[in-house]
């Protein structure tokens, strides 16, 4: 890779003039390159300029040292060189980018829509519409194959979406995940933003990480107007990101027992969450932590009572979460059922780009708290939890340490300060936007890796906003692990990868 | 482990609520200064009326944000502790001018059906999940849904009416219409969350419509964003005659 190549770190913003336009040719080198040398492709997006004309912006990171290259391309053409074959990472975003954009990844194996858009994300360049779910599915033939279809509306209470089985009796040969049915068109409306919606918008990209979300549009407006947050502040967002991995992680163990049929941990855990997400609601008042984020610090502080309370309910909720989930570890015919089912190598994780516990459970060891550190996490470390098998078993496991080591950090953070923590100063909403920038921000939501980039106008309004949740990344791994499985387990599998449609589909 | 009963006393009791939870607004409109519109223009979800001296707020769009009462330089608004803010019509969302008039029994005949059972389909139109998740957990030992004699269902053949969160987005339109039609009728429909009843802060997107109104009658509203758990068990048991 070229040492030409900007170099910015997590939470920063760079002059778009610093970023090299390259060639088609040369931009996709650059990305060959970084791939090869073991960068990851964490945004890849495009912006149409004019009918005729569109930027391509890519920023790669080298987890190793904590840093992320950006690089970009203007293509004059209706295509640019597909790399989606040799390097599945960037797959959906070269769909994503034929969706949004119009212009085709030439060579790419398997051009699918991503979200059934009915309308462009530009006026001036409309799209034709297109009927959800009508997509050339990849189907086996044969007198004892059949095909099972789900969805959109699912049995539980839960969001929807299409998922394709190709089956032979038990067995899954293939799963195709379609998506777009959550899509509400949230970029299209941060075009010439931020407005006064925008925020509480963030806040429901993805409704159960709106701490995760909204924590990665922050730290871009705050980069974006060279704002700083205090040391309080931090240190609240980061207690209540770490509550909300708490909450739903608690939620995804106890589904998981369900999911097999082992009710006590399924019960205990029902409540226990609902325990964490009063924890929240202590802090603002909202259980899913709405308005505790806001640019500038935060929207609620926290006194010595309310450090106290929350003191003791973890405790208790550590106590009780540990208990509930003995008793799961302790029974060999529900471990069995997690056990060697819905299996990913560590290799095709690597190979796929997946993040999150997803990832981590086949022994990859990445974290944007570890790799990228932002905000309060540059002061505080949490461990990386990971584990090597890969299956059901290992997703689990990996939940499970991460519910530990979040309550311990919560834990050191509530007792490390005795006094009333206040929430910053109010944030001055008029402050301009640098203008002609690029900004980005990572956030390590409980799904995996969120990413948030910002390109700015000549008058310092948002002239494009990329949003890629961790579910962007893991869908595709989901299909790759019910490979083989038995089609009975697809409710475990699913569960263990917990991912989200409407981050998906924005 | 044993953690005993932890089912809640509601509704004989009070339920528990967070001590910063925001419930139903109240506004005294006496103090709002006469041409003062900052709760108005503050308002992201344009959610706030002044007209003929009296200010008024729509629930259906509202998200409980909070920023009209920190706006305000008079005190005129306030959120309450009040959890109960189902309305069976959509015009009595909109309160603050006069006392809020909460969700209704259904007609006698569906009240005979549904009073002691009632089984309902979930279907997401393009929510955030936050609703879901508060809908999901209603079915916990600590709402014990159940024990109402409501039930969540698999399939739409099986149900009594639909809960719907979200916008209605356009990609969900068709398969919505689908699970309603299948639905057996005499049904009801309840919309949860603020971007079922008004489309939320989404109202205005070509990708969604404006609630579900806008393509199925609807029989219950659950302001909220998302609502509290209680918020939503609360509008069920009232509109089943249970409370």
């Amino acid at each position: 890779m070229s040492k030409n190549l900007p170099c910015l770190r997590n939470e920063q913003a760079i002059s778009l003039k610093e970023i090299p336009v390259l060639k088609d040719i040369d931009f996709v080198n650059e990305l060959i390159t970084g791939m090869s040398e073991g960068l990851r492709v964490i945004t890849y997006f495009g912006d149409r300029i004019n009918q005729t004309e569109v930027i391509l912006y890519a920023v790669m990171a080298d987890d190793r040292n904590g840093l992320l290259y950006a690089v970009s391309s203007s293509v004059n053409s209706e295509s640019f060189p597909s790399l989606a074959g040799r390097f599945p990472q960037v797959q959906l975003f070269e769909r994503e980018i034929h969706e949004q954009t119009g212009l085709v990844p030439e060579g790419h194996p398997w051009l699918k829509p991503v979200r059934f858009q009915s309308s462009s994300i530009y006026d001036s360049f409309p799209v034709p519409p297109k009927l959800i779910g009508d997509a050339d599915f990849f189907r086996i033939e044969g007198k004892e194959i059949h095909e099972v279809a789900v969805g959109p509306v699912h049995a539980g209470i839960i969001e929807p979406g299409h998922f394709r089985f190709q089956c032979h009796g038990e067995n899954v040969y293939h799963l195709e995940i379609s998506l777009g049915y959550q899509h509400r068109g949230i970029e299209k409306a941060m075009i010439g933003g931020p407005y006064p919606v925008t925020p509480l918008q963030m806040e429901a990209v993805a409704g159960d990480t709106s701490i995760g979300h909204m924590t990665a549009y922050c730290q871009i407006i705050e980069t974006l107007t060279k704002s700083n947050i205090t040391a309080s502040s931090g240190q609240i967002r980061a207690i209540a990101l770490e509550l909300e991995r708490c909450a739903n992680h608690t939620g995804d163990l106890g589904a998981l027992a369900g999911d097999v049929g082992f009710l006590p941990t399924m019960s205990y855990c029902g409540r226990i969450r609902g325990d964490f997400l009063n924890m929240t609601a202590v802090i603002c008042g909202n259980r899913f932590g709405r308005g505790l984020v806001i640019p500038g610090g935060t929207g609620f502080g926290l006194n010595k009572k309310q450090s106290s309370e929350l003191i003791s309910r973890m405790e208790k909720g550590l106590d009780d979460f540990t208990s509930a989930l003995n008793l799961l570890w302790d029974s060999p015919s529900t471990v069995n059922r997690f056990d060697s089912t819905g299996r990913i190598s560590k290799k095709l994780a690597m190979y796929l780009g997946l993040v999150g516990p997803a990832a981590r459970a086949c022994g990859c060891i990445k974290d944007v708290r570890q790799d990228h550190p932002d905000g309060y996490y540059r002061f505080a470390q949490i461990p990386v939890c990971t584990y090597d098998t890969g299956d059901v078993f290992g997703r689990a496991q990996v939940r499970w340490q991460e519910v530990q080591a979040s309550v311990e950090f919560i834990m050191q953070q509530l007792e490390s300060e005795q006094n009333n923590r206040l929430s910053g100063k109010p944030f001055d909403t008029n402050k301009p936007l640098k203008s002609g920038a690029l900004a980005i921000s990572l956030v390590e939501g409980w799904r995996g890796e969120i990413c948030h980039t910002a390109i700015t106008d000549a008058k310092g309004h948002f002239r494009r906003y990329k949003i890629v949740d961790p579910s962007f990344h893991n869908w595709f791994g989901l299909a790759q692990a019910l490979r083989g499985e038995q089609i009975s387990d697809f409710p475990l599998c699913n569960k263990s990868f917990n991912l989200s449609y409407c981050g998906h589909d924005l | 482990m044993k953690q005993g009963y932890r089912t809640a006393k509601y509704p004989l009791a009070p339920p528990v609520l967070p001590d910063l939870f925001k419930g139903l607004p109240e506004i005294d409109s006496s103090r709002c200064g006469l041409d003062c519109r900052i709760c108005v223009e503050g308002c992201a979800l344009k959610a706030i009326e002044r007209t003929d001296e009296q200010t008024k707020i729509d629930i259906g769009k509202c998200t409980f944000c909070g920023s009209c009462e920190k706006l305000c330089p008079l005190n005129a608004i306030h959120f309450t502790k009040q959890h109960s803010m189902a309305a069976s019509k959509r015009e009595n969302l909109i309160t603050g001018h006069k006392p809020f008039s909460g969700a209704a029994k259904l007609d006698p005949r569906r009240l005979s059906m549904f009073k002691r059972s009632i089984r309902l389909r979930q279907v997401s139109a393009g929510g955030c999940n936050a609703c879901e998740a508060d809908v999901n957990v209603l079915n916990t030992l600590v709402f014990d849904l159940s024990r109402f004699g409501i039930q969540f269902v698999a399939s739409p053949r099986h149900a009594d009416g639909l809960l719907i969160t979200g916008p209605v987005s356009k990609n969900m339109e068709l398969a919505l219409k689908k699970t309603y039609d299948a639905t057996p009728s005499p049904k009801i429909v309840i919309a949860v969350g603020s971007c079922a009843i008004s489309g939320g802060m989404f109202a205005g997107h070509d990708e969604v419509n404006k609630g579900v109104s806008e393509i199925l009658p609807v029989d219950l509203f659950i302001p909220g964003c998302p609502p509290h758990p209680y918020t939503i068990l609360d509008g069920i048991l009232k509109c089943t005659g249970r409370i």
